[in-house]
């Protein structure tokens, strides 16, 4: 069982590299909205900064969940869905192989470009070991709530849409959390609550939303 | 509402052919025999217990080949069979290599399937028969984009499956030159829907 | 046409039967409750003693609010219903409560921004309360939209229990987390609702118009499921019966 995990993960790893423009395109457009905001409110330092910990994460969380849309939906067109779905092997036990690729290839390197573009807005250095923290503790989740809307998307032509309009509000807590620690981190508070609390959504999100994906992808295999 | 009054129960050796015209509910015939779809009312069994009773045990003894055969595009030959095996059991490298070899793929073992024609891709998927696989085969259109020789070929393959025990439903417009002794015909176009 | 539809719960003519039975019931006591509860609350209940008469908005904002939350777990139950025991009807019951939902969520932003306006000046303010409602408001969007864009019916009534599920296990988190980030941002806000306890005239108008809002609830749920089941079942015999009963009533 472990060994189809592996596997999967292999397999999913494998065809993520062999089309590395897909694996850049969210990275990219983190970076370009990121970049919107001093053009939109201004270049002032002291505003940007202030303002920093809200847009890493409104534009982070905007970046998984553009990546997300596609996540099932070459596997739902070429059948591989179907073939999950009838082997013997637990669906959630799958899915969250797959999610994990995914993570591992697009969230953690948004987690990685963040603070880059954090330094570029203004954030003081001292904060960006908070801001690596949350942002690893919170993509996860927001992968995980993301792939229970594309599944249930997946069948549908025009899924993008819907797909933010169903997940962008079950990503609030993690948005709160998350660049509610970096604002602490930036008026010099402690961090440590927001930080567990979002390992307990995590944790919760690691055990409960591969069940749920994995039903939303029967129901869309099974139409 | 697709079937009414569909009752059929099927052995160990039979071949079944789901016959009719386009819409007649063949493919979701295949879908909910392999219990990828619900039946809204009715039963299917296996081995005398319902499909969700003990799905694990079905998918088990389940070969499924839909119009889409799981194959990736961006994988080699040898990589997206490694892989559909290994959902059910792990094949070795050689056993792949002559499956690939028996289905007439000999030399595209490692190029990857969007370069291959329709047809070869189809290939790619039936090598799947080839390998240690479920006594249950569902199939559906397994002739597409067949030339004449592979379609007679994969004929005397089912035909051979079912002879060695095994159990194949599948759908397709063309008849069948080689039938089994098990064969049978369910013609859905017949039916009043 | 048959429709084995329910595996325990009956069968949609039996539903249709007894709805219709229970509705001049309902209708009357939503009908009943509201129209004391409001002439109470409007008319006779003593004015605030901070905010006068304009906290009598009290009588339609809390009742709305109150069916707004419970309306989004009515979905999830009935989603469970529908997923678990593949009882039709419940997949009936969360499609046609949910824009019910819905607008209850409006009613309750809406008298919420209204009531804002002498209250803090302003008709909208980043409070805990009207926020969730905001999000409740997107939650419930999300369902209709999805149960809109699946065409195969049955497909659309597991997608919406499946995200009705993954919804409500989100709202007490969604809610915490509200409530969280806005007394770190704001905490000097007047509170509305954190009050000491209310006089029995206040309180027992506002009990009269929850109860109310639950009839009419019920009532208008009831009259959107008999018709979809009618719409659902429009080749069974019993239904062509029973519009042509109504037709010729109606003629």
């Amino acid at each position: 069982m472990s060994n189809v995990f592996s596997l999967l993960l292999a397999r999913e790893t494998r065809l993520l590299f062999r089309r590395p423009a897909e694996l850049a395109n969210p990275l990219v457009f983190f970076a370009i909205v990121i970049a919107l905001f001093p053009l939109a409110v201004g270049p002032q330092t002291q505003l940007l900064q202030s303002l920093s910990p809200g847009l890493v994460w409104v534009a982070a969380l905007l970046a998984v969940l553009l990546s997300l849309d596609g996540l099932f939906r070459s596997d739902f067109e070429d059948g591989s869905l179907e073939q999950w779905v009838l082997s013997p092997h637990p669906l959630p036990l799958l899915v969250l192989a797959k999610v994990l690729a995914h993570w591992l290839f697009s969230g953690l390197a948004l987690v990685l470009l963040a603070p880059l573009l954090a330094l570029m807005l203004g954030l003081p250095g001292r904060c960006l070991p908070v801001l690596l923290f949350s942002l690893l503790l919170g993509t996860p989740v927001l992968s995980l709530l993301g792939a229970v809307g594309a599944a249930l998307t997946v069948g549908l032509k025009r899924g993008g849409l819907l797909l933010a309009l169903l997940i962008l509000p079950l990503y609030i807590p993690v948005l709160i959390l998350g660049s509610g620690a970096l604002q602490a981190s930036l008026q010099g508070l402690p961090t440590l609550g927001h930080l567990l609390w979002l390992a307990s959504l995590t944790a919760l999100a690691v055990t409960l939303t591969p069940f749920a994906i994995a039903a939303g992808l029967k129901i869309s295999v099974g139409e | 509402m697709l079937f009414e009054r569909l009752d059929l129960r099927l052995e160990a050796g039979q071949m079944l052919q789901v016959s009719g015209p386009n819409g007649s509910g063949k493919t979701s015939l295949l879908r909910l025999l392999a219990g990828l779809m619900q039946p809204t009312a009715g039963e299917i069994r296996w081995q005398g217990r319902t499909l969700s009773e003990q799905r694990a045990e079905v998918s088990r003894n389940l070969l499924w080949l839909g119009h889409a055969a799981g194959i990736k595009g961006l994988l080699t030959a040898e990589e997206n069979l490694a892989w559909l095996c290994a959902l059910h059991q792990p094949a070795e490298r050689a056993a792949i290599w002559q499956a690939l070899e028996a289905v007439g793929l000999r030399g595209f073992e490692d190029v990857p399937c969007h370069t291959l024609s329709a047809g070869q891709q189809r290939r790619v998927g039936l090598a799947r028969l080839y390998l240690p696989a479920p006594p249950l085969w569902i199939l559906d259109e397994p002739f597409t984009a067949l030339d004449k020789a592979a379609v007679a070929q994969l004929e005397a393959h089912l035909a051979e499956h079912c002879r060695q025990g095994g159990l194949v439903v599948l759908t397709t417009h063309h008849s069948l030159a080689l039938k089994p002794d098990g064969y049978r015909e369910l013609d859905l176009g017949q039916r009043s829907l | 046409m048959n429709w084995t539809w329910f595996h325990k719960w009956g069968s949609p003519k039996w539903f249709y039967e007894m709805s219709g039975r229970w509705l001049p019931w309902l209708s009357v006591a939503a009908v009943l409750l509201m129209a004391v509860g409001l002439a109470w609350g409007l008319a006779f209940a003593p004015p605030d003693y901070q905010q006068g008469n304009s906290f009598r908005i009290i009588y339609i904002h809390v009742p709305a609010a109150f069916l707004a939350q419970s309306v989004y777990v009515m979905l999830a139950i009935a989603g469970l219903v529908g997923l678990v025991w593949k009882m039709k009807l419940a997949d009936v019951a969360l499609q046609q409560a949910a824009p019910i939902g819905a607008w209850m969520t409006v009613i309750a932003l809406l008298t919420g921004a209204i009531w804002g306006k002498p209250t803090w000046g302003t008709y909208w303010v980043w409070d805990a309360r009207l926020t969730s409602m905001l999000i409740l408001l997107f939650l419930y969007f999300g369902v209709i939209a999805l149960g809109q864009a699946i065409t195969n019916r049955d497909s659309a009534a597991k997608a919406c229990a499946v995200l009705a599920l993954v919804g409500v296990v989100n709202i007490p988190i969604i809610k915490y987390s509200v409530d969280w980030w806005n007394t770190l941002h704001q905490p000097a806000t007047f509170s509305v609702v954190a009050k000491p306890a209310m006089p029995f005239e206040m309180w027992m108008p506002l009990l009269l118009m929850v109860l109310g809002f639950y009839c009419f609830f019920g009532a208008v749920l009831l009259l959107r499921m008999r018709l979809e089941v009618l719409k659902r079942e429009a080749r069974a015999s019993w239904v062509k019966a029973e519009v042509r009963m109504q037709v010729e009533k109606g003629l």
